[in-house]
């Protein structure tokens, strides 16, 4: 078991591009934390720096309170679990897990007891014989969860292990994944671009954009607080609203704050004639409805404004709102329709994002 | 393209490179160098002396009217041979790329002949039509052909083409088909539906989709007639009769041995050399094309 | 396509029925030659159904030889034959893996330089320089040696870029979860490199091992003694008598000896042969 530590860590590739600019943070033993971004946010750079894969330009890596920058990554007492399982094809599933254990010359029965003890826990009991071209998607994943656990590291890395599988699968293995770490309480890093995947795993969430950390904080805490737009669009399906204020009825909330984003989440928009005490209202006209189910999305233009779509978090769409509404009852296209919110569901931010102004 | 993950080992790998470039350097850059070295020496008749004569060698070579034969026999068989097997593959390999159940035995039926020597093939073909006993000469001769490739130029030239292209088919079928295999059902579907017949979708759809495959092959094929076909004309008519089966490869290896004359041998190989290359840089200018696609 | 469907077969099993016969006719002649006695053969009215004298003539051809000259038997050339293209393929495997593993594993000074060095051989066959290298050999006092016949056909790029091209598709995460399972350069290469490269090698050595086999130019020149001919060669110096001298029916049994193990392999291991044809031209 053992806490990692990251002091101001730097990596500038040779063509002198900086994927990471700079992060540091701690990771308390047996917490298990969750680098989220878009891709190309250096998240899998910094894993690839604690396992040892990627060489660290500045700064200090500390696993366990040794600093192992020039450690090989066999030596570092670390198991990595790839995107794509990195099962060796030409071994059965139990040399796949035997092997990293043979290498370090541990004695044969304390090797079998490992693997036999993983496979059980895995339920991979059955296979243990087979390659893995003769598994499913899912029983790899879990081959190459097994790789990691006989090892018994104080780390445990994980970059998106779960792209590979199916939406089911997926939401399935995330689950076991929790509770493999909860049992273990083996300290762990995973690497992901699913913000619900990141939300439900963590208990310390690192948001990442553009080599640096946009936020660190408790999955609810990032949430309930965004501290920038990036955040806030990213974190959260779908993203909060984002509205540039100007000079119009919308401003009086900020009056005084300096802040000039006003963000409100989907789900704290409700449908009503007046905004409450403090609060906002926004008149749309209903230009797409999403039914999922449960709930319905709306899709609205401010009335008086051309919508434009925005798929890159942190970046304003003019004008275009979204509001969740539950169960299916919906408004039909092209009607108008109010949508208010408290004062305590706003959130305030500079004009440049990249603050948040709390008042 | 270049591996991202890699050893960070700095004498291991020169290890590793050892038997090969030492295998390369003695064997293959020591006489390669000797040979362009050699072209420009003259060696007396004994192989005693030998004295530097700057481009004399290649004066000489291109005052040879002989050495202009050999380029044109050259070019004639290059182009029967490749223009010969080029199509009959073709022919065939449209035929087994058809649903037939038998196709696979046809595959293997004809692609042996690749494993057979040149120079076995040869001696094959010359044996079917050697004037006095080939089992086929004797036929000809009835129909009132005066068949003898050991004596007319052209029957000989006929005779090694023929061993040529016999033994080349089989890889030309082996690439047609395979470029014939990778082009979409659906286009020729679709040329179906836009009403196009059987032979229109093949000179319309399937010949133009198969071009970088002919032009793959007509490379491949010009080199296989240079180098591969030494055996069958040594086995057939050793360049004979009067030098009219001598290609430029069979001219640098009879001038060096028949007649002793090293330093033409090695400008020979010289103006070789220079043509191989330019064979390559056609073929890599054509590869880099096709990554475009 | 639907059209014609009936029709459309027919052809095909007529055209490629044709093709069959033409490609396997000279040998079919051949065969039948081998199992004549000399006369029949050489008279020019040759039947085309086997005769009795096969045994004999396979026998005489490979325990004792022609009978004018002093001609080795074939059996010992088969032997050389043999040697010689196990040698080229089992050679060209070992130094090009190696080195192939070097150039893709590892990034040390003059990397680019050792790669260009092995690779312009690919444009340069051994006939191009066939007297140089023949001095080479004499030179190093390795004519009529095993060494001499091999060597010099194995300094080519063809087996390093076909290993290069498959190690590049081995995905990355493989070396670094090796790294992780505490596996070194030779470790990797020993438990996961060469056990996934167990096809590309066969394939290499089916297509080396017919290369090797067929030699012809390389083995006339630098094979003085009877004993180190390969069966290629001594067909012909069977035939460099006079016609009328000719066993024609002991060169034609040879012809078949010699055709036998490279089409066998292409026939037993077509799927490799395919593939290694396919990928060595790449």
């Amino acid at each position: 078991m053992a806490s990692v530590t990251l002091r101001d860590i730097r990596k500038t590739y040779p063509g002198g591009f900086d994927a990471i600019k700079g992060i540091g943070f701690d990771i308390p033993d047996g917490q298990f934390c969750v680098l989220v971004g878009p891709s190309g946010c250096g998240k899998s750079t910094l894993l690839r720096m604690v396992a040892g894969l990627e060489t660290v330009t500045s700064g200090e890596v500390d696993i366990g309170g040794r600093v192992v920058n020039h450690v090989e990554p066999a030596d570092r007492d670390i198991a990595m679990v790839f995107q794509n399982y990195a099962l060796y094809p030409h071994m059965t599933v139990y040399n796949n897990m035997a092997y990293g254990l043979r290498n370090r010359g541990m004695p044969k029965d304390e090797i079998d007891s490992r693997v036999r003890e993983a496979a059980k826990t895995l339920e991979l009991a059955t296979m243990l014989d087979r390659k893995p071209r003769q598994l499913s998607g899912g029983q790899r994943q879990r081959v190459a969860m097994g790789r990691a656990i006989v090892r018994q590291p104080k780390v445990f890395l994980f970059d998106e292990p779960l792209s590979n599988l199916d939406a089911k699968l997926r939401v399935a293995m995330r689950v076991e994944i929790r509770k493999l770490q909860r049992r273990l309480k083996t300290t762990s890093i995973y690497v992901t671009h699913d913000q619900l995947e990141a939300m439900t795993l963590a208990d310390i969430l690192v948001v990442m954009n553009g080599g640096v950390v946009e936020q660190i904080g408790s999955p609810l805490d990032i949430y309930g607080k965004p501290r920038t737009t990036f955040v806030a669009s990213f974190i959260g399906a779908p993203p909060m609203n984002l509205i540039r204020l100007r000079d119009d009825a919308l401003s009086a909330i900020a009056a005084g704050t300096g802040a000039g984003i006003l963000g409100v989440r989907p789900e704290d928009l409700v449908l009503a004639d007046a905004a409450p005490e403090g609060g906002i209202a926004l008149d749309l006209t209903v230009e797409t409805i999403e039914r999922v189910g449960a709930e319905t999305y709306l899709y609205g233009s401010r009335t008086g404004r051309e919508a434009t779509v925005s798929s890159t978090p942190g970046e304003l769409p003019e004008g275009e709102m979204i509001v969740r509404i539950p169960g299916l009852e919906a408004p039909t296209i092209g009607t108008q329709i109010r949508a208010v919110a408290p004062r305590d569901k706003l959130h305030l931010f500079s004009a440049d994002g990249r603050t948040r102004i709390e008042s | 393209m270049e591996k991202s993950a890699i050893f960070g080992n700095k004498a291991l790998p020169y290890a590793l490179l050892v038997p090969q470039l030492v295998i390369t350097l003695v064997f293959f850059y020591w006489p390669a160098s000797q040979a362009v070295w050699q072209s420009f020496l003259r060696e007396d008749a004994f192989g005693l002396n030998s004295e530097f004569v700057g481009l004399e060698n290649y004066q000489a070579l291109f005052a040879q009217p002989e050495y202009y034969k050999s380029m044109l026999t050259t070019l004639v068989f290059s182009s029967l041979v490749a223009a010969l097997s080029l199509s009959i593959a073709l022919l065939f390999a449209t035929q087994a790329d058809k649903n037939i159940k038998a196709a696979p035995v046809f595959k293997v039926m004809m692609i042996w002949p690749y494993a057979v020597a040149p120079a076995v093939a040869g001696v094959l073909w010359l044996f079917m039509f050697h004037p006095t006993l080939g089992t086929l000469a004797r036929p000809m001769r009835v129909m009132g052909m005066n068949w003898n490739p050991l004596l007319n130029g052209n029957h000989a030239m006929a005779l090694i083409v023929m061993a040529a292209v016999w033994k080349q088919i089989a890889y030309n079928f082996l690439f047609f088909l395979a470029g014939l295999q990778s082009i979409p059902r659906s286009v020729l579907e679709a040329g179906a539906i836009d009403g196009a017949g059987p032979l229109r979708r093949f000179w319309t759809i399937t010949f133009p989709l198969l071009s970088p495959t002919t032009f793959f092959l007509l490379v491949v094929n010009v080199v296989y007639v240079f180098f591969d076909t030494f055996g069958i004309i040594d086995a057939v008519t050793g360049g004979g009769p009067a030098g009219s089966t001598t290609t430029m490869v069979y001219k640098v290896y009879a001038d060096g041995r028949l007649g002793g004359d090293l330093g033409g041998s090695a400008a020979q190989s010289v103006v070789l050399m220079v043509i191989v290359i330019a064979l390559t840089a056609i073929q890599f200018r054509y590869v880099e094309r096709k990554v475009q696609y | 396509m639907v059209e014609h469907r009936r029709w459309n077969d027919i052809v095909a099993y007529l055209v490629l029925t044709l093709g069959v016969l033409l490609v396997v006719f000279p040998v079919y002649v051949a065969l039948i030659a081998s199992t004549h006695d000399a006369a029949t053969v050489v008279n020019g009215n040759m039947p085309m159904l086997p005769g009795g004298h096969a045994l004999e003539n396979y026998y005489r051809a490979i325990f004792v030889g022609g009978s004018r000259a002093s001609r080795e038997p074939v059996g010992h050339m088969l032997i050389n034959s043999f040697i010689m293209a196990m040698g080229i393929a089992l050679g060209k495997i070992f130094i090009s893996i190696l080195s192939a593993y070097a150039v893709v594993y590892f990034r040390f000074p003059f990397r680019k330089t050792a790669f260009w060095i092995i690779f312009i051989t690919l444009m340069l066959p051994v006939e191009v320089r066939i007297y140089p290298t023949y001095k080479v050999i004499a030179d190093l006092k390795m004519l009529d040696t095993y060494g001499g016949l091999i060597l010099p056909l194995i300094a080519s790029a063809t087996g390093t870029l076909l290993f290069r091209q498959f190690f590049m598709t081995i995905p990355d995460e493989l070396l670094e979860a090796s790294r992780i399972d505490g596996a070194g350069p030779y470790r990797f290469f020993k438990d996961t490199l060469l056990p996934l490269s167990v096809t590309t090698m066969a394939a290499l050595f089916v297509i080396q091992f017919i290369y090797g086999w067929n030699q012809y130019l390389w083995p006339l020149l630098i094979t003085t003694q009877d004993s180190m001919q390969t069966i290629v060669t001594g067909i012909k110096k069977m035939l460099t008598t006079t016609d009328e001298l000719a066993e024609w029916q002991l060169a034609m049994a040879t012809a078949i000896l010699a055709m036998l193990p490279p089409v066998a392999v292409v026939i037993f291991m077509q799927r490799l042969f395919v593939r290694g044809l396919v990928e060595t031209e790449k």
